[in-house]
């Protein structure tokens, strides 16, 4: 494989803008953001140079490694820090610091009122570096320390603005959920070691021809379960809707674009596992499945614009997992629709902060309504990304969601038909619920509370919305031609045979997954165009409605299930230490006080008593010692 | 003469010595008691000595005198002191160590 000296600027660039900006602290309020920006932007140049490069090689020789140093040498288990660039990486490389590139540039006039936007811009560096570090780990180890980081990144940006403790308590909600999932992981890194001996991606490739396949299993069902953590996949879903609370373009950048993504760049990374382990593969795609209709029903009921799209999100991940869950048939699909979506999403949330921003920070979207003609350029951006996610062709996510939902078809037998219906329904309902927010927000009448004044956003925002909406608008197109992205990624994640008999034809699935958009628009506009929408959300609905409002009762079943019986169990540990641990020790200081109180009564302080004392003693002694003896 | 006699004696002697120390109140009396466990203890070293033909009870019994009259120059100072300041002998009274 080839080396390289260059790939660590790729990930040391941000983490130096990263640290700086944390040193400085208020002396680099001025010039903070900017040379966040320029890092990160400079980091994406590298990346660009390391695609130039890569493109000039053959194909079985363009990936590139690095070792950094000896990290972990004990005996015969030796881990080095290595990055790996490879066809795979170099997508998320792209994305992660040319989206989070765009989103910088956002952030400068998005948070230009803020007084904190420095520590903001240090913490986004820090997130950029962490999340690079991810993909470009050439072990589970190093991948876990960007995996900890991102979510280290996440958390902090979450609770950016934790003066308000609701902001506060989300961001905590985030960090702990993550952590179940960074269990699963550390609990994979840990059987790959005990039975495979390595934890280096090539070593377990390796080792996964000869292993057996109760370990294969074990390994890639904790995957999943850590991919299910960072990837708010069913049932770790519970944080993303709260995780909102950040500052938009964080929302755009970690909770739509790159860090939710982690968790199928986890599972494609890890393709030789799951092509071994088929548990594990079937539950990936159930939990796909349970996901993106889990998503796209909260999605339905939600009145905050951000929330809606965080559902979405949670929604869109679900068919990515659905199609890496499909084996070397939708790897490639997988990422394809990861990489239009990091495109299209991440243009619709910076869409909604810009809405925002003219709209007093108001997200519910029931006091949205007719601001397409003081928006054009947000509705025109954000209608692009609109387009783009429920699937109308030519734009992007047409191509990868039809592929996703074509390849789930023709999985074989009952799976491949309830997969391709599932898909099919989240399809129609993604259209219906993306419809809702775009009518909502956009065309229909005016709901706007008293003195609000909406207004176009500057061209920092603009800008990047725009960008964004040209990805989203080409991407699909440009990947599917000649199957680029497919070829491209084939090296990495294994060919596939095109297999002769096809459940449905392409064209039939193109035809049933256009309808099912139709029918979704349809509805939306009969529901929120023709009719008046109310400005407060309707009491007097059905019971369906109120439980997808409550995201599916996911909190009250985490609460009932995991909260409260965790604080019993931890009440009864606190009882039980308190009584049995304290209780032993406080009885020895007891036991000694009171030996203590009754002993002192012999020390009256007469001389006479203690003469008295001395003599009996050295009489008993006598006797002892004559008794023995005799 | 039998040198277990010289035994017999110094056991009475050191007994009535304890008993005195034990029972007598009067800081003097109780001193002078001490004294005649001392001596007691010095008679029982000398006699060892003579039955065993050796000259060590001897001459650990010198030592014993010294710190009799060291422990009687302390003793008997301490004692007058506390007279003065007090205006009594009795060792109950001297009790205040305990508070």
């Amino acid at each position: 494989m080839t080396t390289s000296t260059s790939l660590v600027y790729l990930i040391a660039l941000p983490l130096l803008g990263a640290t700086i900006l944390l040193l400085a602290g208020r002396r680099s309020d001025k010039w903070g953001h900017l040379l966040a920006t320029a890092l990160s932007a400079s980091s994406f140049g590298v990346g660009l140079y390391q695609l130039s490069q890569m493109l000039n090689r053959p194909t079985e020789e363009r990936g590139v490694s690095q070792k950094l140093f000896s990290w972990i040498s004990v005996g015969s288990f030796n881990v080095d820090a290595g990055l790996l660039l490879d066809q795979l990486s170099i997508c998320f490389v792209l994305l992660i610091t040319g989206v989070g590139t765009l989103i910088h540039i956002y952030s400068i006039s998005y948070m230009s009122h803020d007084e904190n936007r420095r520590r903001f811009f240090a913490y986004l560096n820090l997130f950029i570096a962490a999340m690079l570090l991810l993909v470009l780990g050439d072990s589970y180890l190093n991948l876990y320390v960007g995996w900890e980081g991102v979510g280290l990144a996440s958390y902090l940006l979450i609770g950016f603005w934790n003066q308000k403790p609701a902001y506060a308590t989300a961001s905590k909600k985030a960090f702990v959920m993550n952590r179940v999932g960074d269990m699963g992981l550390s609990f994979a890194i840990m059987i790959a070691f005990a039975t495979l001996g390595t934890v280096s991606f090539s070593g377990v490739e390796e080792a996964s021809h000869t292993a057996s396949k109760a370990a294969l299993t074990a390994i890639g069902i904790m995957l999943l379960v850590a991919a299910t953590g960072k990837s708010a996949q069913f049932p770790l879903q519970a944080w993303l809707g709260d995780a909102m609370a950040g500052p938009t373009p964080v929302s755009a950048l970690i909770h739509a674009a790159t860090m939710v993504t982690a968790g199928v760049y986890l599972i494609v990374r890890s393709n030789f596992i799951f092509d071994a382990a088929p548990t594990a593969q079937l539950l990936v795609v159930i939990v796909g499945a349970i996901t993106l209709m889990f998503g796209a029903l909260v999605g339905t009921a939600k009145d905050d614009i951000k929330k809606a799209l965080a559902a979405s999100t949670m929604s869109q991940i679900g068919y990515m997992v659905l199609g890496a869950g499909l084996g070397p048939a939708g790897y490639a699909f997988a990422i394809m629709h990861l990489l239009t979506h990091g495109f299209f999403k991440a243009g619709m949330f910076l869409g909604a902060g810009s809405v925002m921003h003219g709209m007093n920070d108001q997200v519910d979207m029931r006091r949205y309504g007719a601001l397409r003609k003081f928006m054009p350029i947000t509705f025109i951006t954000f209608g692009l990304g609109y387009l783009a996610i429920i699937g109308v062709p030519p734009f992007a996510g047409f191509y990868s969601k039809d592929a996703i939902i074509e390849t789930a078809f023709n999985a074989g037998g009952v799976k491949g038909i309830l997969l391709g219906g599932t898909a099919l329904l989240g399809a129609a309902i993604t259209a219906f619920y993306m419809t809702r927010v775009m009518v909502l927000t956009f065309t229909s009448k005016e709901r706007w509370e008293d003195n609000q004044h909406p207004h176009e956003s500057p061209i920092l925002m603009w800008l990047p919305m725009a960008i964004l909406a040209i990805g989203s608008v080409t991407t699909g197109f440009l990947f599917t031609r000649g199957h680029a992205l497919v070829n491209w990624l084939s090296p990495v994640v294994g060919e596939h045979a095109e297999s002769e008999e096809m459940l449905l034809q392409p064209m039939v699935v193109s035809g049933l997954a256009l309808l099912a958009v139709a029918i979704g628009v349809a509805i939306a506009v009969m529901k929120y165009q023709r009719a008046d929408v109310e400005t407060v959300a309707p009491q007097n609905v059905s019971i369906f409605t109120r439980i997808a409002r409550k995201d599916l009762m996911q909190d009250s079943f985490n609460e009932a299930v995991f909260m409260r019986p965790g604080q019993a169990l931890t009440s009864l540990l606190v009882k039980g230490d308190e009584n049995v641990v304290d209780g032993a020790v406080r009885g020895i200081g007891r036991t000694a006080l009171g030996a203590g109180a009754s002993l002192r009564k012999t020390q009256t302080g007469f001389a006479r008593s203690y003469a008295a004392l001395i003599l009996i003693g050295a009489i008993a002694l006598i006797a002892g010692i004559w008794v023995v003896t005799q | 003469m039998n040198p277990y006699n010289y035994l017999y004696v110094s056991a009475l002697l050191f007994t009535i010595g304890a008993v005195g120390v034990v029972v007598r109140r009067n800081a003097i009396v109780v001193f002078m008691c001490v004294e005649l466990m001392l001596n007691a203890a010095n008679l029982t070293l000398v006699t060892f000595s003579r039955i065993n033909g050796t000259l060590d009870g001897q001459v650990v019994a010198f030592f014993t005198m010294v710190v009799a009259a060291c422990e009687v120059v302390v003793g008997l100072a301490i004692i007058v002191t506390i007279y003065r300041s007090r205006r009594s002998a009795s060792v109950d009274d001297a009790s205040l160590l305990k508070r």
